[in-house]
C-alpha cells in the first residue's frame, strides 16, 4: 500500500537558506469557493459560507476571527476531520476535497494537545513516522531533532500525564512537526497557557516556523497574537472572509467597519463626503465639523459613509492646534499611556490613546479643553 | 491530637460494619457452609450426615468401580472442558458484537446516549427463563430460522438443521443473556475516550485500523478486561441455557451443579464442584489482578 507520498519525500528539518515567505512556486493551499453546512433542514448550521484565497509556501499565515466564525471547522476541513460540502481546497496544486485525513501531508497541534497518554513524549513524538513505515534509525534521529527543537529533549520518557501545560503543548507540536509535514495546522495551541508563557511561545513559534520553513496555519481569536506572529491574517466572521492581508495591512488599512473594529480599538464616525482631491476627500460630519480623509474608492456625495481613525493616531495639543477643539470626558490611566474620551461635539466622543513618553508632557485630566489634530492620511473613508 | 488516627480507625470500622456484615452474612457464611458440605457424605434423599468424606472431589476425576478400586473418568473433565470452552466463545462473540455497540453508542450525542443504553438493559427487564425460551423458537424445529428453508423446499419432512439442542444454540443463548454485561463497561471507558486523540491518529498517518489497534483498544482495555470478566464468569456457571438450549445432554458445570441439588440429591458432590467452579473464578481474578497491577507498575515506572 503506497503511504503518503507526498510526505515521504524527507526534507531535512533544518534547511540552511529558509526561503522568505511568498517566494515558493505553487500557493501551498489554495481555497476556491469552500462551504461547509452542519446538519440538515431547519437546524442546519452554515459554518462556511464560501472562503476562497491562497496560503503561500512557508508562510505563517494566521485565521482570526470572533467565536463561532468558522476558524475551528475551515481547520478541520483542512485536515480531513471535516468534509467541506461545496468548493474545493488544493494542497501544492493537487485538490485534495477526497484525500482522507490519514493520507493528507498535513498535521495539526490540537488545542487540547490530544497526547496518547499511554504512550511516552518520544513514542508520542515517532508515532506518525512510524506509521509511515520510515527505518528505526531515521526515526529516532528525527524525534531527537524535534525534541531539541522545542527544547524537551530531557522529558523524552516521561508521560503526558507528568508534564505541566507549557511542556504537554511543546510535545504536541514536536508531535506534529516530528513527520515534516508539508502543512501545519495550529488550532488555539495557546490559548490553555498562562499570559507570561503565551508571550514567550509566540517568539518561539515564529522562531521554530522560520527555522523548519513548513507552512504554517494558524488560528485564534487574539488580535495580539494574530498581529505579532503572523506573515498575513485572513479575519474571518460569520463563515466569510473579510479581509487577508499583512499585519499592517490589517491593523492600518482594514477592508471594512467590521475588520476595523475587531482588529484593535477603532473611532467610527459617520460622515457625507463633499469633494475629493485625488485620493484626499472632505466630508462633513454629522456634527458640522468638515475633516479631511484618504477615501480611494470614495465618491463626492456619497452621504452616510464612516470614517475611520485608531485611537493612538490622534494627537492631541493646546486649544485651538488641532482640527477642532475638545474636552476630555473621561480619563484611564494605563502606565504606558492615556485612554480619553474626548468629546468634540459628535454623536460619540472621540476615543484618543495617548502615549506617556516624555516626564514634561502635560497630564491630563478629566474636564481639561484640548485641541485635537487629525492626520488626514490616518483618518480613512471605510468601504461598505 | 494524639489519638485521632485510633478515633478515624475506629470510626473506619464502625463505618465498614454493616457492609462487612453483609457481605459475612450473605457470601463468607454460605460458602464457608458450601465448603464444609462438600467434605460430607449425602444421604439418600438429600441433605447430608456429618462425617468426613473426600469422596465428592474423588468423584470428579475417578469412577468407583464395583470392586471399590478407582478408575479415571473423563465424564465430569469433559463437561468442565465443555464450560470453559461455551464460556469463551460467549465471551468473545459478546466482545465482536458488543464493542461496536458500545462504540456506537458512546459516538451518539450527549443527550442520545443514555436513550441507548436503556434500550441495552430493556431485555434485563424480563425473565431469563422466559428470554431463553424464546431462542428455541427461534432455532428449533419449525422455528423463524428453518421456517424459510422449509417453505423454499430446501428442508423436507423430518430433515432439520440441527441448531437446536447443540453448543452452538448454549452458545447463542449465552452471549444473547451476557452482552449487556460486555457492551456496559466497553462504553464507560469508551465514553471517557477523548475522541480528538482518535483524530490525532488520523492525523499522524494512521489508517482506521491503526487508530483502533494502537490507540483505541489500549485505551478501552480496562473496559474490555472487566466485560470479559463479567461474561466469562457467569457463563461459567449458566445452567438455564445448557438445560433449554442444550436439552440436558450438554451439560455445563452449572447445570451439573443444579442437578446435584435437586433430581440427584447428591448435596456434597454439588458442593464439590460449586467449589472448583469458585476456584476457577478466584484464580481468573487473580490473574486479571495481577496483570491489572502489572500494567500499572510499568505506568510507574515510565
Ligand atoms: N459539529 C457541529 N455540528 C453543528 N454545528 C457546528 C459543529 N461544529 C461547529 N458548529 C457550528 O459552526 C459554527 C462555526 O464553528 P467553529 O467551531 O468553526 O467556530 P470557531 O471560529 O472555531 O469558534 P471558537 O473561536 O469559539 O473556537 C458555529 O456556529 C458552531 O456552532
Ligand atoms: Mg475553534
Amino acid at each position: 500500500m503506497p503511504r503518503t507520498p507526498e510526505a515521504a519525500t524527507v526534507t531535512p528539518l533544518h534547511s540552511d537558506m529558509p526561503s522568505r515567505p511568498g517566494t515558493g512556486a505553487a500557493p501551498a493551499i489554495v481555497l476556491e469557493d469552500v462551504r461547509k453546512t452542519y446538519g440538515r433542514g431547519a437546524s442546519a448550521v452554515q459554518a462556511l459560507r464560501g472562503i476562497s484565497f491562497e496560503i503561500r509556501d512557508n508562510e505563517f499565515f494566521t485565521l482570526l476571527g470572533p467565536s463561532g466564525c468558522g476558524k475551528t471547522t475551515l481547520l478541520r476541513a483542512l485536515a480531513g476531520f471535516e468534509h467541506a460540502t461545496g468548493g474545493t481546497i488544493r494542497l501544492f496544486g493537487q485538490n485534495i476535497m477526497d484525500v482522507s485525513a490519514h493520507r493528507r501531508p498535513v498535521n495539526t497541534v490540537f488545542q487540547h494537545y490530544a497526547l496518547f497518554p499511554h504512550m511516552t513524549v518520544a513514542e508520542n513524538v515517532a508515532y506518525g513516522l512510524r506509521r509511515l513505515r520510515r527505518p528505526a534509525d531515521e526515526i529516532a534521529a528525527a524525534v531527537a531533532e524535534t525534541l531539541r527543537l522545542v527544547k524537551m529533549e530531557t522529558f523524552a520518557d516521561r508521560r503526558p500525564t507528568q508534564l505541566s501545560g507549557g511542556q504537554q503543548q511543546r510535545v504536541a507540536l514536536a508531535r506534529a512537526l516530528a513527520p515534516h509535514p508539508k502543512v501545519l495546522l495550529l488550532d488555539e495551541p495557546l490559548s490553555a497557557l498562562d499570559l507570561k508563557l503565551r508571550q514567550a511561545m509566540r517568539q518561539e513559534l515564529k522562531q521554530i516556523q522560520a527555522k523548519t520553513g513548513i507552512t504554517f496555519i494558524f488560528v485564534t481569536h487574539d488580535q495580539d497574537e494574530a498581529l505579532s506572529m503572523s506573515d498575513r491574517i485572513a479575519v474571518m466572521s460569520d463563515g466569510l472572509v473579510q479581509q487577508v492581508g499583512t499585519p499592517t495591512e490589517i491593523y492600518e488599512r482594514p477592508a471594512n467597519r467590521f475588520v476595523a473594529g475587531f482588529v484593535g480599538d477603532a473611532n467610527f464616525i459617520k460622515a457625507a463626503i463633499m469633494s475629493r482631491a485625488n485620493t484626499e476627500v472632505t466630508c462633513k460630519t454629522i456634527g458640522g465639523l468638515e475633516l479631511r480623509a484618504d477615501g480611494k474608492k470614495a465618491r463626492a456625495g456619497q452621504r452616510d459613509v464612516t470614517l475611520f481613525l485608531r485611537p493612538e493616531k490622534v494627537r492631541l495639543g493646546a486649544p485651538g492646534q488641532g482640527s477642532v477643539d475638545g474636552v476630555v470626558a473621561t480619563l484611564q490611566y494605563l502606565g504606558n499611556a492615556c485612554l480619553m474620551e474626548v468629546d468634540i461635539g459628535e454623536a460619540t466622543p472621540l476615543l484618543v490613546s495617548e502615549r506617556i513618553a516624555d516626564v514634561d508632557q502635560p497630564r491630563r485630566a478629566a474636564g481639561d479643553r484640548v485641541g485635537v489634530k487629525l492626520d488626514p492620511r490616518s483618518l480613512q473613508v471605510l468601504e461598505e | 491530637m494524639a489519638n485521632l488516627p485510633e478515633n478515624a480507625t475506629l470510626r473506619r470500622s464502625l463505618a465498614l460494619g454493616p457492609a462487612v456484615l453483609i457481605v459475612g452474612a450473605f457470601m463468607l457464611v454460605p460458602v464457608a457452609i458450601m465448603g464444609v458440605y462438600s467434605f460430607l457424605e449425602a444421604k439418600s434423599f438429600g441433605g447430608v450426615t456429618w462425617s468426613f468424606s473426600g469422596d465428592a472431589y474423588v468423584q470428579l476425576f475417578y469412577e468407583r468401580l464395583l470392586d471399590d478400586s478407582l478408575r479415571l473418568s473423563s465424564g465430569y473433565l469433559i463437561i468442565i472442558a465443555r464450560s470453559f470452552f461455551l464460556a469463551l466463545v460467549a465471551t468473545v462473540s459478546c466482545l465482536i458484537v458488543g464493542f461496536p455497540v458500545a462504540w456506537f453508542i458512546a459516538r451518539r450525542p450527549l443527550g442520545q446516549r443514555n436513550m441507548w443504553i436503556l434500550l441495552i438493559t430493556i431485555p434485563f427487564w424480563t425473565n431469563q427463563l422466559v428470554r431463553t425460551f424464546a431462542w428455541i423458537i427461534i432455532l428449533g424445529r419449525n422455528g423463524v430460522i428453518e421456517a424459510p428453508f422449509r417453505w423454499a423446499g430446501l428442508l423436507g419432512e423430518g430433515e432439520t438443521l440441527g441448531l437446536m439442542y447443540s453448543d452452538f444454540a448454549i452458545a447463542v443463548g449465552l452471549t444473547y443473556t451476557f452482552i449487556p454485561l460486555m457492551v456496559l463497561p466497553i462504553y464507560a471507558s469508551l465514553e471517557k475516550l477523548d475522541f480528538s486523540l482518535v483524530e490525532a491518529g488520523a492525523d499522524l498517518y494512521s489508517s482506521r485500523w491503526e487508530t483502533f489497534s494502537r490507540i483505541v483498544i489500549p485505551l478501552s482495555k480496562p473496559g474490555i478486561v472487566a466485560g470479559c470478566l463479567l461474561v466469562f464468569i457467569p457463563s461459567l456457571g449458566a445452567f438455564i441455557q445448557p438445560d433449554l438450549l442444550g436439552g440436558g445432554k450438554k451439560l455445563m458445570l452449572g447445570t451439573l451443579v443444579q442437578f446435584q441439588f435437586s433430581t440427584a440429591r447428591n448435596w456434597p458432590f454439588g458442593s464439590a464442584i460449586a467449589m472448583i467452579l469458585l476456584a476457577f473464578v478466584i484464580a481468573f481474578l487473580m490473574l486479571y489482578a495481577r496483570a491489572a497491577r502489572g500494567a500499572k507498575a510499568m505506568e510507574m515506572r515510565r
